[in-house]
């Protein structure tokens, strides 16, 4: 594939993960603060996103099998995944947590592991999404081209 | 928005050598928000939590701005602008949160905030902060 086809497949990726609404404006501020200075900024971000929502994941899944489920220590864990998935804007993860807090208000426990489930299930594809979208943004790079801007036209 | 039409917006802003602390337990936020107050040329540290928070400024340290996060372990923004503010600090301080409920925004602007922005924060809403606060000078 030469070098335009990848940077327009790139630019057709980006587009779909917007329409698809796995991505929000959020990410694109992220495209917008990435300069010369750091070029690698938006990666260093969703990294940290992958190491804190690991983690976040983790913390749950235990959390919520436990004998006597204390919602005291799941709502901030979601609330935390909430916030940072609103950053990188991580949409439907997000949207995922706003429902799972809804259920740990009322503290019921069923749904709340089904909602787990949900926000593993879009956190997953998001994470996906977005290791592809790097690794054609390096193959890019790799052949010597620029990263083109997104225009959503939206 | 373009560097130009940053230096557009706040002309000043390269002279001002405004300071600033960035008060978030998420490292997710840090690096944003460090990164946002960076291409604004507006230097600035960070700490995990209120109590942090107010170790710097007994220490000595003062900042024109504090972006304070609100849900923190050991001492959140609530409680951490409450303090700085018995301390007498005069530093504008600005919430952060993605908390966007009337009750909640109430009990943090109570705390002692000069403005509140709901996150996920934008080149636009640390803009509009800034323009809040009266830190540029109009020409």
């Amino acid at each position: 594939m030469d070098l335009v086809q990848m940077q327009k497949s790139l630019q057709d990726y980006t587009k779909s993960l917007f329409l698809e609404g796995i991505l929000d404006s959020q990410f694109l501020q992220l495209q917008q603060l990435q300069d010369e200075s750091n070029p690698d900024f938006v990666s260093q971000v969703v990294t940290l996103f992958f190491q804190d929502s690991d983690r976040i994941l983790n913390d749950l899944s235990l959390s919520l099998d436990q004998q006597v489920v204390d919602f005291k220590k799941v709502d901030p864990h979601v609330h935390q995944l909430k916030g940072s998935s609103s950053s990188i804007g991580a949409q439907r993860v997000k949207n995922a947590c706003v429902v799972f807090r809804s259920f740990c208000e009322q503290q019921n426990v069923e749904a709340c592991h089904r909602c787990l489930q949900q926000v593993k299930q879009e956190y997953y594809l998001v994470k996906n999404r977005l290791e592809t979208l790097f690794k054609l943004e390096q193959q890019i790079v790799a052949s010597g081209g620029m990263i083109p801007a997104v225009e959503l036209g939206f | 928005m373009t560097r130009n039409q940053i230096a557009e917006e706040l002309p000043n802003l390269a002279e001002s050598k405004l300071t600033a602390l960035v008060v978030d337990d998420s490292f997710v936020n840090q690096t944003i928000h460090q990164k946002l107050l960076n291409r604004l040329g507006i230097e600035n540290d960070v700490v995990t939590n209120g109590k942090e928070a107010v170790d710097v400024y007994c220490s000595g340290r003062n900042y024109d701005l504090i972006l304070m996060d609100m849900d923190m372990p050991i001492m959140n923004g609530i409680q951490a602008t409450k303090r700085l503010r018995e301390m007498g600090i005069e530093s504008k301080i600005a919430g952060v949160t993605t908390r966007a409920n009337e009750g909640e925004k109430k009990e943090f602007m109570e705390a002692g905030l000069n403005d509140f922005q709901e996150k996920p924060l934008t080149i636009s809403k640390l803009l509009s902060i800034l323009h809040k606060l009266n830190f540029y000078v109009q020409t």
